[in-house]
This record gives C-alpha cells, sequence and structure tokens, in this order.
C-alpha cells in the first residue's frame, strides 16, 4: 500500500488538461520556491476545474528559481508522455536540481535516464505520428478536405500540429486523435477536442495504388518480419491502410521467391537482338597504341592505360596537356586530386602556384607542354579526403612508356623536371633535387634536364618569410628556363 | 492486349525498381510550404512512413519512368533480354501519383529512375521534366531523388541538380571487371566521370556566384551510390576499398550495399546463391566504422584470413578481438578517438560517458546504465573498481562473448 492513496499531501495541484505544462511550471515554482517537498504535493489533471489562485502559496518576493538552461525544454517534451506519474516525477527532479545542478548531465543517475527514456518515447511517438498518419479525401474542388483518424500512445497533437502546417500548408486538414484534435483551415490552425474514429472518413479511392505499391515494392526474396515489427510495431497496424496485406505477403513470400529461383533463365526477349544490333553495334577495335603521330592521339590511347595498377582508384587518366611544337617540357609528379576529377595537368592549388610563377617569369604556359611523371592519382582516402601517396618506381617505370613518347613526339630542346620523381623519370635514377636544384644535366640521347623543386613544396611551407623566400627561388629557377629556351 | 490501367503500370514499375536499396529522404536542406502555400516540407531527418515485410522501409515513392531498357545487365530484371512485363508512365502519371500519395501523408517524396530508352539523354529529360513539373507547377517542396544516366548531358544534369534533392549514379559492382562482365554495355570509366562532374558541380555551386552573392541549388541531399554485394566474387575488404574509393574521390553521402537478390527470369551469368543477408548488414557497420568511428579502411580487416567480415559478430567486436594489444581502455580516462573503438560503445554514448565522468568517475555499473549491454565490453575497459585482468587475452573470448550476447537476446 502507497501512503500517497492516503492523501497525506499538503497541496493539491490540478492541472487544466494532460498538456497544461504552463500550469505545472507555475505551480512547481511556487512551491519548490517555498520549499515545499515532493512528497507533499498530489498533482492531478481535472478538466474545467481551475486552480483557485489561495491554494497555492505565493512566491516570496525576490526569490528565483535557477534550473539549468535545457531542463525546461526537455521537461516539456516529456510532460508529454502518457505516465500519469510524470508531474510528480518531474517535480521531484526540478527538487534535486536545486542542490544538484549538474544531474542532467551524469548519464548513470536513475533519475536522468527516466527523463531521457520519457522524452525518447514521446520523440518516438511524434516521429511515428509523422510517418503514420494517413490522410483520407473527401470532397472535391473547394469543398476538398483530407481527413486522419490517429492513435498515439502519448499526448503529442498539440506538439506536432505544426509539423502537418509546415507540410500540408497548402491543403485543408484534420488529425483527429481520441485525446484532441487539429485542424488546418488553410490559414489557420486550430486544436479541438479528441474524437473517435467514426467520425473520419472510412475509405479513399487512392489507398487501392497505396496497396498496389506496398504489394508490389516488397521483395519476397528478403524476408525480415522482425525489423519490419520493430519499425512499425502491430498497434500501428489498424489505422494503415496498407497492413491488412502484410499477413498474405509473408505466407506467400517462401513460394514466390522459391518460384523465382526455380524458373529456368529464359530464352532472351524476342526485341532483344534488334536492341543490340540497333544501339551495341560491334566497335572496331582502339587504334594501334604506336600509330600515334600527335600527343592527342598519344592521350586518347592512354585512356584506357592498364600498364600498372593505379588506373583502378583513380578516376582518369591525367595525359600532359600543351603544343605539339613546344620547346620545353615540364613533368611534375602526378595528378593531384582536382586534376584526377578534370583530367587537366596542373590545375589545382600546385598548378595555381605555378602558373603565377611562370608568368611573373615571362613563360607563357600556352606555348610549354606540361605533364607528370605519373599520369593516375594514388591517394589514400580518409574519409572525404585524398591524401597524396608517393608513386613508387615501379609506377615511375610503368609511365615512362608514356613520357618517352611523349618526348618522342614534341622533341623539346628542353625538359624541367619539377621534384624527385620527375628527376628519377627522366634520368632513370634517383638524384638529391635540393642539392642540385638549378643545374642542367645532360642525358645520353642529348636532352638537356633542367633539375628544380615541385611547386607543391611552396605551398607546404607555413612560415611567411619563408614561403615568401621559396617563391623567389622558384622565381629565379623559372627565369633560368626562360634563359635556356632562348638558347 | 488492353490498355494497362495505371494500376497495372504501378505494379510493374515498381516491382522494377525494388533492388535500388537506397530510400534516404535525409542529408537535404529543411525547407517548408508555409511561404509557397504548397505542398510538402522536409524536415532534416527522413521520416520511414511504411515498412515492407522484407525489413526495408517505404520512405519514397520509388518507381521507373520505365522498364524497356536498351542495357542487358545481367543482374538486372529489365535488361534488354529479360522477358519480364513491361510499361512506361507518362509525365503525368508520374507527377499525378507522386502528389496524390504525398498528400495522402504516405510518402516523403520520389526517387524516380528508368530503364534507359532510345538515349540517354531522352530518358534524362523526361526524368527532369517530372522534377521540373513537381517543383514549378504543384509546387512541391518535398524529396526528389533522381536516378542519374551517366552519359546524359551537361544541361540535363545541371537542371537536374537545380530541382533533386539527391542525385544517384549506381557503381552496381565493387569492381570494373565485374561491371565488364556483367554489364558488358556499361563503362566504369564513364561511371567515374560523371560522378567526378557531380561533385564538381556540387562544390562549384556551393560558392555563392559573384553577381548575387546567394548560393545556386545544386542537390543539397549529395550524391549516393549502389553497389551490389555477391553477384561476384569480391571480398569485403574490396568492396570497402571501393567504398572508401567512393567516399573519399565524390564526396558521397552514401554507399548503399544491396545484397544480390534471385530475380525473376534470371540470366545464367549469375551464382544460383543469393549471400546472406548478415553480410550487407556487417558491410553497412564496417562502413560506419569508416564514417563515423575514425577508422580507415584497410585497418577494418587487417590480419583476417580472408578479407571477409565475421558474419557472427559485428566488425568492431572483430576488430578488437584482432587488436587486444590496444585494450583494455580506461573509460575514465581515454580520449574520444579511443572510447569510439571499445566494442558496444556507439557514438552516443561515448558522447554521454565523456559528459558524465566530467562530474563523476564511473564504475562498470555506470557504464550498465549507460549502454545498452556490457557484455561485449566487460573484457576491453577499466572502470572505478574493476579491470579486465586477464580476460582481455584469454582464449576462447569470442566465444564467450557470442555466447553472452545471444543468452540476452533469449530475455
Amino acid at each position: 500500500m502507497q501512503p500517497a492513496e492516503l492523501n497525506l499531501a499538503r497541496y493539491n495541484v490540478r492541472l487544466d488538461s494532460e498538456t497544461d505544462f504552463a500550469g505545472w511550471r507555475d505551480a512547481a515554482r511556487r512551491l519548490a520556491l517555498n520549499e515545499v517537498g515532493p512528497d507533499d504535493i498530489n498533482w492531478s489533471v481535472a478538466i474545467g476545474s481551475e486552480q483557485r489562485p489561495g491554494d497555492l502559496p505565493a512566491v516570496p518576493s525576490g526569490a528565483q528559481l535557477v534550473v539549468p538552461r535545457d531542463f525546461i525544454g526537455r521537461a516539456e517534451t516529456a510532460f508529454c508522455h502518457s505516465d500519469p506519474s510524470r508531474f510528480a516525477f518531474l517535480y521531484r527532479l526540478l527538487w534535486r536540481l536545486r542542490i544538484e545542478p549538474k544531474l542532467l548531465a551524469i548519464a548513470s543517475d536513475p533519475d536522468t535516464r527516466r527523463l531521457e527514456a520519457m522524452e525518447k518515447a514521446v520523440r518516438r511517438d511524434s516521429h511515428k505520428m509523422h510517418a503514420f498518419v494517413r490522410f483520407r479525401k473527401i470532397g472535391d474542388g473547394d469543398d476538398e478536405r483530407y481527413v486522419a483518424w490517429f492513435e498515439p500512445d502519448h499526448f503529442i497533437v498539440e506538439r506536432n500540429a505544426d509539423f502537418f502546417v509546415r507540410r500540408f500548408t497548402g491543403m485543408r486538414w484534420t488529425i483527429l486523435t481520441p485525446h484532441a484534435s487539429a485542424d488546418w483551415d488553410g490559414e489557420r490552425l486550430a486544436i479541438g477536442p479528441g474524437a473517435a474514429k467514426g467520425d473520419a472518413p472510412d475509405q479513399d479511392d487512392t489507398e487501392a495504388l497505396w496497396r498496389t505499391y506496398f504489394e508490389n515494392i516488397f521483395n519476397p526474396a528478403r524476408l525480415k518480419v522482425k525489423a519490419m515489427q520493430k519499425e512499425m510495431p502491430k498497434k500501428y497496424w489498424r489505422n494503415l491502410p496498407e497492413a491488412s496485406l502484410i499477413p498474405e505477403l509473408i505466407a506467400g513470400a517462401d513460394k514466390a521467391a522459391k518460384e523465382m529461383i526455380a524458373r529456368m533463365p529464359t530464352e532472351p526477349a524476342p526485341h532483344h537482338a534488334k536492341v543490340q544490333a540497333k544501339h551495341w553495334p560491334k566497335q572496331d577495335a582502339l587504334p594501334e597504341l604506336d600509330d600515334a603521330t600527335t600527343t592527342s592521339e598519344l592521350r586518347e590511347a592512354a585512356k584506357g592505360c592498364r600498364r600498372c595498377p593505379l588506373w583502378r582508384d583513380a578516376t582518369q587518366t591525367v595525359f600532359g596537356e600543351g603544343p605539339d611544337n613546344a620547346k620545353v617540357i615540364f613533368v611534375g609528379e602526378q595528378p593531384g586530386d582536382q586534376e584526377d576529377l578534370a583530367g587537366k595537368p596542373f590545375i589545382g592549388p600546385a598548378g595555381k602556384v605555378f602558373d603565377a610563377i611562370l608568368d611573373d617569369a615571362g613563360v607563357d604556359r600556352q606555348k610549354v607542354y606540361v605533364t607528370n611523371a605519373v599520369k593516375h592519382f594514388k591517394f589514400e582516402p580518409r574519409g572525404k579526403r585524398r591524401i597524396h601517396s608517393k608513386p613508387n618506381a615501379g609506377e615511375v617505370q610503368a609511365c615512362r612508356w608514356w613520357i618517352d613518347r611523349e618526348f618522342a613526339l614534341i622533341k623539346p630542346d628542353l625538359a624541367v623536371a619539377l621534384g624527385a620523381t620527375a628527376a628519377l623519370s627522366l634520368l632513370g635514377k634517383a638524384i638529391p633535387v635540393t642539392k642540385m636544384r638549378g643545374q642542367v644535366i645532360e642525358r645520353e640521347d642529348g636532352l638537356r634536364v633542367f633539375i628544380t623543386i615541385h611547386p607543391s613544396f611552396i605551398l607546404r611551407i607555413h612560415e611567411p618569410a619563408d614561403k615568401e623566400a621559396e617563391r623567389a627561388r622558384f622565381l629565379h629557377d623559372m627565369k633560368q628556363v626562360k634563359a635556356l629556351m632562348a638558347t | 492486349m488492353s490498355v494497362p490501367t495505371i494500376r497495372d503500370k504501378l505494379a510493374i514499375l515498381s516491382d522494377a525498381a525494388k533492388y535500388d536499396a537506397s530510400c534516404a529522404s535525409s542529408g537535404s536542406t529543411k525547407k517548408d510550404s508555409k511561404k509557397t502555400g504548397g505542398i510538402g516540407s522536409i524536415e532534416g531527418m527522413g521520416i520511414c512512413h511504411s515498412y515492407a515485410p522484407d525489413g526495408r522501409c517505404i520512405s519514397l515513392l520509388k518507381i521507373l519512368l520505365t522498364n524497356f531498357c536498351i542495357y542487358d545487365c545481367s543482374y538486372c530484371i529489365n535488361r534488354s533480354s529479360s522477358n519480364v512485363r513491361r510499361a512506361r508512365f507518362s509525365v503525368d502519371e508520374v507527377v499525378k501519383l507522386t502528389m496524390d500519395f504525398y498528400r495522402r501523408n504516405y510518402i516523403e517524396g520520389l526517387f524516380l529512375s528508368s530503364g534507359v530508352i532510345r538515349s540517354p539523354d531522352e530518358t534524362m529529360g523526361e526524368m527532369v521534366e517530372v522534377a521540373r513539373r513537381l517543383r514549378l507547377e504543384e509546387k512541391f517542396s518535398g524529396y526528389i531523388h533522381l536516378k542519374t544516366i551517366p552519359e546524359s548531358s551537361a544541361e540535363l544534369v545541371e537542371k537536374a541538380g537545380l530541382y533533386a534533392d539527391r542525385l544517384s549514379i549506381n557503381v552496381e559492382l565493387p569492381t570494373d571487371e565485374g561491371v565488364k562482365r556483367l554489364a558488358p554495355e556499361k563503362k566504369p570509366e564513364t561511371i567515374r566521370l560523371s560522378m567526378a562532374k557531380l561533385r564538381q558541380k556540387m562544390e562549384e555551386k556551393a560558392e555563392p556566384t559573384l553577381r548575387t552573392k546567394k548560393r545556386e541549388r545544386f542537390a543539397p541531399g549529395g550524391q549516393s551510390t549502389q553497389m551490389i554485394v555477391g553477384a561476384d566474387k569480391t571480398s569485403d575488404d574490396g568492396i570497402l576499398h571501393t567504398s572508401a574509393r567512393l567516399y573519399g574521390s565524390y564526396h558521397l553521402r552514401r554507399v548503399y550495399y544491396s545484397a544480390f537478390s534471385p530475380i525473376p527470369d534470371s540470366s545464367s551469368a549469375l551464382p544460383l546463391q543469393k549471400p546472406p543477408l548478415m553480410r550487407e548488414h556487417r558491410l553497412y557497420q564496417a562502413d560506419w566504422l569508416m564514417r563515423f568511428y575514425g577508422f580507415s579502411q584497410p585497418e577494418i580487416l587487417a590480419g583476417s584470413s580472408d578479407g571477409m567480415l565475421d558474419l557472427a559478430i559485428d566488425p568492431k567486436l572483430a576488430w578488437a578481438l584482432r587488436n587486444r594489444g590496444q585494450f583494455p581502455v580506461d573509460i575514465n580516462r581515454a580520449d574520444r578517438e579511443a572510447l569510439l573503438r571499445v566494442p558496444g560503445l556507439g557514438t552516443k554514448v561515448v558522447a554521454k560517458i565523456l559528459t558524465t565522468r566530467r562530474h563523476k568517475r564511473l564504475r562498470l555499473e555506470d557504464v550498465g546504465r549507460i549502454c545498452q549491454s556490457i557484455a561485449k565490453l566487460r573484457p576491453f575497459i577499466i572502470a572505478e573498481g574493476w579491470t579486465p585482468g586477464t580476460l582481455t587475452d584469454k582464449a576462447g573470448l569470442r566465444e564467450t562473448i557470442v555466447r553472452s550476447c545471444e543468452q540476452l537476446s533469449l530475455f
């Protein structure tokens, strides 16, 4: 036997309705500030019997009740719960919060957990109301209206009405529930009393189409009844027009799935041969690679390159760009994120730095040929970013096949190796780039190779003064290149 | 033959669409109809309006414009050699069906896909027209997801992005070899390029324009894709590798995994056995580890013998059992990254632990109250008054955990 039933409480608080949060808040404030403990209050709902002003103590002058900022919002949500003891529970929580202001941050406390569980139940019920309300249309033209009957677990109609206003602004609609109703006439929202199922229309022609959709979108080969019921518990089924199909769909699923598997593959449909002939004529083989007489033909041939495995993760081959009669070829390391997407070399952040410095040095980028030692982007994915990885010697070697052909077609006077990978590709051996920077190495075939750093090196320097100094050095290198181009 | 009714067409064209797993109506920008006086809203979180007995949610009206198709992809029920019944909706019919369903609160919006008829541009053009009519003529603000045909023109894609919340292009299979074998007319190279172009377009439109200083609308819900699991022999490690590549390269919002499902009038190029549905579930869990738990793709299956996810236990537990040297983790001291790697601790629970421990030291019982069950995590954590001792390194730990989790599910 609970002592509460003897009603020994000193105070009886009568709330105006199940959702009278303002009334609760006012009473709770007065009582807490007068040091009335939870055991001395009896909470109830008495519709229409307003609290008499003298029933509750007044707030002592100058007294203030301080509660954590999020408590009111959270209490308001939990207030919609159908548990009749919620008024007393929330008061007890308030009572504790005066002394334990951090209580709500302690997720392991039983009262905090209960508050969370109540909020969660209300939020879930609200979410299910958004999902499972089914309108039925009545009337046509100016008389067109949409009416729904719904049975929520908690007192959530008031709280959810605005969702339906936002969504169905251009419609006139009414949602009826046992506790309350909401009505939107296209301009104004009105909350009214509860209703009965019989007050809502009992059918709508469009439901036949909806049921057809439900039946056909279901895949009998993957029956997962538990997963369905977890999210759409049976208690909602009686108001869902599609739910009466569920038992027969489940019963027939196994047979339907077995039939699908048992049916032997059939002959191709009659129209298939015609479709194939019209849309997919046998294609001519790709042009022979060694036939390429221009860089555009070479670029075309490189699209399908499989000489190393880097094509697998990249978007596309990023081939060199520039005129076939260029006097100089700049060779970088490999395309980066932006180059990989666009299919063009040196257009990302490092390419922009490179362009600006070439411009400062008086070199016209339109007149030079720019390419990379490796023509696919090598990277490690990290979430939504791609972290550049250095190509290995094997990949550089594989891609020399293309570099050699680019050089053979263009026959430049000078090559510029931007960084170690480019130098490795052009010279066939690793060299210390920072030490040999600014030098010209003549290859056995007579090609002069100018050594410098990769412009991305400048981007990686954080100290502004150092960055500026490095930029100046690179500009100096490019001026040297310009001078060499003239010889 | 009689003229098919709307109901006949709906039956055929929804049956044809069910193999696309995506039904998400989330991830787009919030909007409602209060200003336009029209119909429809997007609330941030997606809403599942119903569930089919296959456990999949029904959020969008997921249909094909037509299931006539010039492609012959052997895993697809609509391939040109299939004897399936064919139908075709008109633009009017799709618009009316969408609005009729939406007004009755059956759906969050439309997911429109199509077989390719005549040419990619012609088909894409009609799909874009449906979206345009919904937005401009019906003042519809609900969710629109358009399947993009990789070969369609840039202008059509631009328009599609203007009206749709999400665009998607399916990679279909985890490897290019798989695509070439099972979908001989599809070009994996073109699919990659189309995804790259979508990412570029989204980034371009995310910048305010110079003139109006406003951002132009372009598929605010981003792009997604789907991979069929079990139609070829790619291992889970290979599948996850492809996913990581797609997330990194094209900034996809989601990669959907669809366990290969036997289809009527199946092609002989396909396996006769379907993969266990659990495999699909484990792949989603592993995908979550990459996106929300700080795991890099290679470490998820590093040290496993066959590159396959354990079907009996979740991928994080399997990883922890292979990497016991990193445990136990002190629940009262470890940083967020380390806590996220503890089996049984989800992102929300970790957040709660971090706030709670600022005010009190947590005991094992406290952790038990915050999360659902401690069966999985006991061997991996240190709490006030609790150390797992030799439990962490015990032989047979996997079996012990599996058994205690099973017993829990009996009650």
